[in-house]
């Protein structure tokens, strides 16, 4: 009995051993530090750190004008980009559904931006805003072109909504797609028969249908806009005059650029409770609408 | 009859627009690819032509400042070991934790779960100082040990997932055939966890290939750079001259694409697989 025990606990620390370790080390200690450090002045590079009780917060939320900034800028980007990057993805996998010729090509196509990283894809669009706009510009006389996108505020905004739905919209795509293929045939065949219109059928049937889909979907397409940073950073860098400096890069800056690490820790632990409450509510409000069919 | 020509007529249209859809998605492509051929002069006067000539040697001096196959080994290691240690570490956690399902255990997927809300961003400024001390600064043994603590929760739950479907009685078989719990994972469940295996691959794949804050905030010396980081700091200092620029770009995203295009059937299922579980 004794022995059956020990060889239990060796299969535990061999199995699962390696991965609480690593897990531990990387995660764990730094979370449970950061709540520590976001309480001091600590900057980085001197040993010394000492308590400041909630000064940070205090400075967060009564002074800081430029993370309040970030944070709306943060929150417009999140609402429009969900909802576009949803409802193209959606629009994508309706079409992509049908016997189209040319199908499994266009599905590679739309898919394949979501394959390069943030940062190599925000350098691309940056040379198509900068110069690729203006040749377009000056072919068609458009004035959509001709603007100078990254020098604006609001244009700056629109361009990294561009590149995010751009982005996205693909790897969304193949989630809705695999879930409409798995409505039932009979289900939409009855509703024809019946006299339902397309729309009508897209919104009381196939709609209700995918909302698992659409779960997964909202919060992907929620947790990568709000976490937004390497496209930020290749895009605007945050420009121009900061007006489209995301949370995440207001962190980054706090910490890596004013050797603020105390107040960058004190801001990253109110980003994670934002992102964790955000996140539970839209999962929670979902699947409150998912059914059975 | 006239109601299934009109649904043809519908479907052609469809597929028009459709076609048209997707070629927009191209552009960028196109643009990327004409202007990184293109003279330095040309490019600045008329970027959306085909080039009147090609200039290749664009490429060969991308390829020499970038230090491309540098990056590119860099990147290529780091992203095949990290893969490696985190599928294996995370089978062998989730297999154990579904079969022995003490309340440490429990507490441990619950944890494991609760970490994949927090953001990097959340801990990447304290996690600086941990690697720091722990003597995982500046080395790729120490960035793939950050892979492997930041790719557990996520690999753990969809392996937690997937050996809960798989049903007790083929171990228990191999059990009475005289096999321990290490050779019946090792020849029974790690076969049997293979459609799994491949989509943590591919999704863990595509996060490490192109992840860049990380990499940027362990990894200082230039020749461990990863092709994210040698593109952001060739960019930085050859901000507008786009006939070196364009061809970087251009390498940073062909293995990735190539790799795509090999792999896609396996990708858009991993995907589809990573989403119905997550």
């Amino acid at each position: 009995m004794n022995r059956k025990k020990t060889s239990q606990l060796g299969q535990q620390i061999v199995f699962v051993g390696p991965a609480v370790l690593v897990f531990v080390l990387i995660i764990l200690i730094p979370f449970v530090s950061g709540l520590y450090y976001s309480f001091t002045s600590w900057n980085g590079v001197s040993g010394e750190v000492s308590w400041i009780g909630l000064d940070n917060y205090k400075h967060i939320f009564m002074q800081d004008t430029a993370f309040r900034d970030s944070f709306w800028f943060t929150t417009r980007f999140t609402i429009i980009g969900v909802a576009a990057t949803n409802v193209l993805g959606f629009a994508l996998a309706y079409f992509l559904i049908k016997p189209l010729k040319s199908r499994n090509v266009l599905r590679t196509v739309f898919f394949m931006p979501n394959v390069i990283g943030g940062l190599l894809l925000g350098f691309i669009w940056q040379f198509i805003f900068v110069k690729g706009f203006s040749a377009v510009g000056e072919l068609t006389g458009l004035a959509f072109f001709n603007q100078p996108w990254l020098g604006t505020e609001g244009t700056a905004f629109w361009a990294i909504v561009i590149v995010f739905v751009w982005q996205t919209a693909g790897y969304l795509m193949v989630i809705y797609i695999s879930s409409l293929n798995n409505v039932p045939k009979d289900i939409l065949e009855a509703a024809e028969i019946d006299g339902a219109s397309r729309w009508q059928t897209l919104r009381t049937i196939i709609i209700p249908l995918i909302m698992p889909a659409a779960t997964v979907c909202l919060f992907l397409a929620l947790s990568w806009s709000f976490k937004m940073f390497d496209l930020n950073l290749s895009l605007t860098r945050g420009g121009p005059f900061g007006s489209t400096e995301s949370v995440a890069m207001n962190i980054y800056n706090e910490a890596f650029s004013n050797n603020r690490y105390g107040l960058g820790t004190a801001k990253a632990i109110i980003f994670f409770v934002i992102v964790a409450v955000i996140t539970s509510i839209q999962v929670k409000f979902t699947k409150s609408k998912e059914v059975e069919a | 009859m006239e109601a299934a020509y009109k649904k043809k007529s519908g479907i052609a249209a469809v597929e028009l627009a459709m076609i048209a859809l997707g070629l927009l998605f191209l552009i960028p492509f196109y643009f990327l690819f004409v202007n990184s051929v293109k003279s330095f002069s040309e490019l600045l006067t008329n970027a959306a032509s085909w080039p009147s000539f090609f200039q290749w040697s664009n490429y060969a001096r991308a390829f020499e400042m970038t230090n491309f196959p540098v990056a590119f080994r860099n990147s290529l290691v780091i992203t095949v070991v990290s893969n490696v240690l985190l599928v294996i570490l995370s089978s062998m956690a989730a297999y154990w934790m579904v079969r022995s399902g003490t309340l440490f255990n429990r507490l441990l997927f619950l944890t494991f779960v609760a970490a994949m809300v927090v953001p990097f961003q959340s801990i990447m400024i304290p996690l600086v100082k941990v690697t720091g001390m722990a003597g995982l600064m500046n080395s790729i043994p120490g960035l793939i040990i950050c892979y492997l603590g930041f790719g557990v929760p996520m690999s753990v739950f969809l392996f937690h997932g997937f050996i809960k479907s798989i049903p007790m009685e083929i171990e228990e078989a191999a059990t009475v055939d005289g096999s321990n719990t290490y050779g019946v994972f090792i020849r029974i469940v790690l076969p049997l966890l293979k459609p799994m295996l491949v989509t943590v691959f591919i999704l863990n794949s595509l996060w490490i290939w192109n992840d860049y804050l990380l990499p940027s905030l362990i990894l200082q010396s230039p020749e461990l750079r990863t092709i994210p980081i040698a593109t952001f700091a060739f960019f930085g200092q050859y901000t507008k001259q786009w006939d070196l620029a364009l061809p970087a770009l251009v390498m940073g995203i062909v293995p990735i694409i190539v790799f795509f295009l090999a792999m896609q059937k396996y990708i858009i299922e991993g995907i589809t697989a990573g989403a119905v579980k997550g």
